[in-house]
C-alpha cells in the first residue's frame, strides 16, 4: 500500500514536499506501524512516538486532512490515498515534528494544578464519588494536541486564544471539588481573547483520540462564570 | 568552537515518576536544579501505568505497613533488602496522601476515600486473607500521577530540558560525578551540564526485547550510562514477565482486571490457576501466574487457531464495573484484540514488562560501586533504574509505582540535604571522553545499519535470555551477544543532519541496550538456581545456601560479583525464607 509522507529536513529543503513510500500492510497494523516500517527504510524520516498504545500523546499526526494518535489509528479505517502530514498551524522542525512550544505555553497560563489554601490535612482531602465522577472526561487529556492544532481559532490566535486543551485542562480543576481557586481561575479568564475566540466549531472535539470534549468544557466555564456574576 | 556549559546545583536526567518526584522536592528550594528528558515529561513511561500504587490505607480492608513488608519480600522471593522494604511500605502511607494533596484523581469509595482495589501477592496478616491495597485512578493511575507531578513542577517553576538526550555522564579522574554531557535533539547541539549532584531516573530497559509493554524510549539509558562510569548493575537477571499483555502485541492488561474479579481460562475454559494456587488463585505474584499461563500453551491447552495464549475473562463483572474501572483495558482491547471486554473474553499472554535489577543504590538514593557499599561521589538513581533493592527477584504489582515515587522523594531530599558547597573542578579528560561517544556517531561510509544489528539484538535477547533459561540456550545467547557487540563500531548512519535526527539517537539507545542486554544475559548464565522470575529447568529449586546474594555485573571485562541480601529490617523481625506458596 501507498503512503504519501511530507518530507521536510530544513538542513536540505526549502520546503515541505511530499513523497510516496511502500509498505506492506498487515492486517490489524496502525498507522504507527507503517510509519515504523518506513523508518526502516529511510533512517532519516523523523516523527515522534512512544508508548505505542494512545496514552503518551507522542504521535499526533494529520491524516487525510485529519488529527489522530497513530499508533491508535487502524489503516483499515483509513481511505486511499493516504497522506500523513504534520499538525497544521504549527512550526515544522522537520518531517512530521512540529514546534508545540506554544502549546504547551497556553496549558500552562491556566495553573494546571491543584490550588489547595487551607493546611493539608494527615489523610487524603476527602472527595465524595459523586464528585469525583465530575473529572472523567476531562483528567485523561495526553496532551496531545490533536484539538488545538486542529481549531481555526488557534491557527489564527495562537498566542492570545488558550485553545481548547488549556481550557479543558482549566475547566479539569474548577469541576474538581477539592480546588480552591475557583475565583482566581475565572478572573483570568475575562479577556476578549484567551476563552472568548472559542466559536463552536467543534474540530477539537471530532479530532480527540481520547473521546473528550473541549467545546462543552468552554460551555461548562462560561456557565459558571454567568453564575457567578449573578 | 567551545562546548556550550550550563551550571546547576542539582541535574535529574528522566522526568517520569521518580525524576518528577525528585525535582519537586527540590524545587521550591534555593537550588538550583535541571531536569533533563529525552520526551515532554508527561510522554514519560510512567504514564503507561494502570492499576494503582500500593500502601496500607486500610480504607477497604484492614490493613498495616508491616504485613504489605510481609508480602513484599514474600514477592522477592527473599532476594530483596529487608531495610530498604521496609523503609518503602511504611513512606508509602504519606506518600499517597501527598499525591492526593497534589492533585491526583484518585477514584473514591463512598466516604469519600481513596479507593483501593486488590491485587496479586496481597494479605492481610503475614500470608491471610486477600487485602485491597493498590490506591487506583480507575485504570489509569500512572498517568493521573505523572501528570499531577508534572502540574506541580510547572507550579514551581522546575527548570526542563525537554527533548535532551543524556549522552553521557562527566566523570573526574577520582571517579566523582560532574554532571553530563546531554544533545538537544531539535538542534543536534552538545551541551555540558555541570552538577554536584546527578540523580539518574531513566526508568525500564524493555526494548531488549522484541515484544513488550514498554515504549519505544526504554532503552536502559541511565543503566548504561552508570555502567560506563563505572558502577554494577545488581540482579540483572530478574526480569518480569507480566501475565497479561494483549496476546501478540504486548500492550499491558493490568493485574487490577483480576484484581476487580476477571480471571484466566484455557481452551478448556478451565479456570487453571485454581491448580498452580489454590488459595491466591489469579491474585498469585505475577512470577507465578506468567508460568502457568506459559505451562498452559506448551502443555497443548492454548486458546486461538495456534494454541498459543490463555483467555482473560471479564465479560461477567458486567458493563458498570468495566466502564467505572476498567475503561482503559475496554479500551485497549477494542482497538488491538477488536474485542469488546464487556461481551468477550481477552486473549492474553505473558510481555516482557519490568526489570527488577539496576544500579545498585542505598536507600537514599546514592550510587553504590561494590558490595562494601562503597559510594561514587555525585551520582544518584531512583525508580526502575536502580535496585534498591526491594524487589528482589520478582516484583508485586502496585509496588512499582510505589518504588519511584519513595526513592524518587528520597533521593531529592538527600540531594537538598548534602549538597556540596562548590563544584568539583570539570577537566577536558571528562569532556573529550563524554563527546568521543557523540563524535564516533559522525564516521561517515558504509556499514551495518542500526536497524540490522538492533533486530538482530533483540531476537538473540528473546530467544535466549527470555523466559526459557537453560545452561545450554544462556550460553549460547551470550555467545551470540557478545559477538554482536564486536560489531557495534562497524555501525555507520548514513544520515549526519543535525535538526532532529532520530537516527541518531537511535544509534545511542542501541549502544545502551546492548550494555543492559549483555547484563541481562551474563548474570542469568551465572545464577544457578530458580527464584522468582528467573526460572531454570536444570536448576529447578531455590538455592538459599549458595544463592541468596545479590548479583553484580561490571561491564569491564564483563565481570560477575556477589553481595549479600540486608536480611535485617529497620525496626522489626526479619522475615526469614520460606517456601513460597501462594
Amino acid at each position: 500500500m501507498q503512503f504519501l509522507i511530507s518530507r521536510y529536513n530544513p538542513e536540505t529543503d526549502d520546503k515541505p514536499h511530499m513523497q510516496a513510500f511502500e509498505v506492506d500492510v498487515q492486517r490489524g497494523m496502525m498507522l504507527r506501524d507503517a510509519l515504523l516500517d518506513i523508518k526502516r527504510q529511510d533512517e532519516s524520516f523523523a516523527f515522534r512516538h512512544s508508548c505505542g498504545e494512545g496514552v503518551c500523546g507522542s504521535d499526533g499526526v494529520n491524516v487525510n486532512g485529519s488529527n489522530k494518535l497513530a499508533c491508535i489509528t487502524p489503516i483499515s479505517e483509513l481511505k486511499t490515498p493516504i497522506e500523513v502530514r504534520p499538525f497544521p498551524g504549527r512550526p515544522i522542525i522537520r518531517d512530521l515534528v512540529v514546534d508545540m512550544t506554544q502549546f504547551y505555553e497556553q496549558y500552562k497560563k491556566v495553573d494546571p494544578w491543584l490550588v489547595r489554601k487551607e493546611p493539608a490535612p494527615e489523610q487524603e482531602v476527602l472527595q465524595s464519588p459523586e464528585d469525583r465522577d465530575k473529572l472523567d472526561g476531562l483528567y485523561e487529556c495526553i496532551l496531545c494536541g490533536c484539538c488545538s492544532t486542529s481549531c481555526p481559532s488557534f491557527w489564527w490566535n495562537p498566542d492570545k486564544f488558550l485553545g481548547p486543551q488549556a481550557l479543558l485542562s482549566s475547566w479539569r480543576f474548577l469541576a474538581d471539588s477539592r480546588d480552591q481557586a475557583t475565583d482566581e481561575r475565572l478572573d483570568q479568564l475575562e479577556d476578549p481573547y484567551k476563552m472568548f475566540r472559542c466559536h463552536t466549531i467543534m474540530n477539537c472535539v471530532e479530532s480527540c483520540p481520547k473521546g473528550l470534549n473541549p467545546t462543552k468544557a468552554i460551555g461548562n466555564i462560561k456557565n459558571l462564570m454567568i453564575k457567578k456574576a449573578v | 568552537m567551545a562546548l556550550a556549559k550550563r551550571r546547576f546545583d542539582a541535574l535529574i536526567i528522566g522526568a517520569g515518576g521518580a525524576g518528577l518526584n525528585a525535582a519537586i522536592q527540590l524545587a521550591d528550594t534555593n537550588l538550583q536544579v535541571a531536569v533533563v528528558s529525552k520526551v515532554f515529561p508527561t510522554r514519560s513511561h510512567t504514564v503507561a501505568a494502570q492499576g494503582g500504587v500500593n500502601a496500607a490505607l486500610a480504607n477497604v480492608s484492614d490493613d498495616s505497613w508491616h504485613w504489605h513488608m510481609f508480602d513484599t519480600v514474600k514477592g522477592s522471593d527473599y532476594l530483596g533488602d529487608q531495610d530498604a522494604i521496609e523503609f518503602m511500605c511504611r513512606e508509602a502511607i504519606p506518600t499517597v496522601y501527598e499525591l492526593e494533596h497534589n492533585g491526583v484523581p484518585f477514584s473514591r469509595l463512598e466516604n469519600g476515600t481513596i479507593y483501593q482495589r486488590a491485587f496479586g501477592g496481597q494479605s492481610q496478616n503475614f500470608g491471610g486473607a486477600q487485602a485491597s491495597r493498590t490506591c487506583a485512578a480507575a485504570d489509569r493511575t500512572g498517568h493521573a500521577i505523572l501528570h499531577a507531578l508534572y502540574q506541580q513542577n510547572v507550579r514551581a517553576r522546575t527548570h526542563f530540558f525537554d527533548e535532551f538526550f543524556a549522552v553521557e555522564l562527566l566523570r573526574d579522574d577520582e571517579g566523582a560525578i560532574l554532571g553530563a554531557l546531554v544533545l538537544e535533539i531539535e538542534t543536534g547541539e552538545p551541551l555540558l551540564i555541570e552538577a554536584k549532584s546527578t540523580i539518574l531516573a531513566t526508568g525500564g530497559c524493555g526494548q531488549v526485547y522484541r515484544t513488550t509493554s514498554n515504549a519505544h524510549i526504554n532503552t536502559g539509558d541511565g543503566m548504561a550510562l552508570a555502567l560506563r562510569a563505572g558502577a554494577p548493575l545488581m540482579d540483572m537477571e530478574f526480569y518480569q514477565f507480566h501475565p497479561t499483555g494483549i496476546a501478540g502485541k504486548g500492550m499491558l492488561i493490568t493485574e487490577g482486571v483480576r484484581g476487580e474479579g476477571g480471571y484466566l481460562v484455557n481452551k478448556d475454559g478451565e479456570r487453571f490457576m485454581e491448580r498452580y494456587a489454590p488459595n491466591a488463585k489469579d491474585l498469585a505474584s505475577r512470577d507465578v501466574v506468567s508460568r502457568a499461563i506459559v505451562t498452559e500453551v506448551k502443555e497443548g491447552r492454548g486458546c486461538g487457531p495456534k494454541s498459543d495464549h490463555v483467555m482473560l475473562k471479564v465479560d461477567h463483572l458486567g458493563e458498570e464495573i468495566i466502564s467505572k474501572r476498567l475503561p482503559g483495558i475496554r479500551e485497549s482491547g477494542k482497538i488491538f484484540a477488536g474485542v469488546d471486554a464487556v461481551v468477550e473474553p481477552l486473549p492474553v499472554f505473558p510481555t516482557a514488562h519490568y526489570i527488577m535489577g539496576g544500579i545498585l543504590t542505598d536507600r537514599y538514593g546514592r550510587v553504590l560501586t561494590d558490595q562494601n557499599d562503597t559510594i561514587m561521589p555525585g551520582l544518584y538513581a531512583a525508580g526502575e533504574c536502580a535496585c534498591v533493592s526491594v524487589h528482589g527477584a520478582n516484583r508485586l504489582g502496585g509496588n512499582s509505582l510505589l518504588d519511584i515515587l519513595v526513592f524518587g522523594r528520597a533521593a531529592g531530599l538527600n540531594v537538598l540535604n548534602n549538597t556540596p558547597a562548590s563544584h568539583r573542578k570539570l577537566t577536558d579528560s571528562a569532556i573529550q571522553s563524554a563527546m568521543a561517544r557523540l563524535e564516533r556517531w559522525d564516521q561517515t561510509g558504509t556499514g551495518l545499519s542500526v536497524r540490522e544489528l538492533r533486530d538482530e539484538f533483540r531476537r538473540t535477547m528473546e530467544d535466549h535470555a527470555g523466559v526459557f533459561r537453560t545452561e545450554v540456550i544462556m550460553q549460547e545467547g551470550v555467545n551470540k551477544l557478545l559477538a554482536l557487540r564486536d560489531k557495534l563500531p562497524d555501525v555507520r548512519l548514513q544520515d549526519h543532519s543535525r535538526v532532529f535526527n532520530t537516527g541518531r539517537i537511535e544509534a545511542l539507545e542501541l549502544e545502551n541496550l546492548f550494555d543492559c542486554g549483555i547484563a541481562m544475559a551474563v548474570s542469568a548464565l551465572h545464577r544457578q538456581e530458580s527464584r522468582g522470575a528467573h526460572s531454570r529447568p536444570d536448576y529447578p529449586e531455590r538455592d538459599d545456601a549458595n544463592w541468596m546474594k545479590h548479583s553484580l555485573y561490571y561491564r569491564a571485562e564483563d565481570r560477575m560479583d556477589y553481595k549479600p541480601v540486608t536480611t535485617e529490617p529497620l525496626s522489626v523481625d526479619s522475615f526469614p525464607p520460606k517456601v513460597r506458596t501462594y
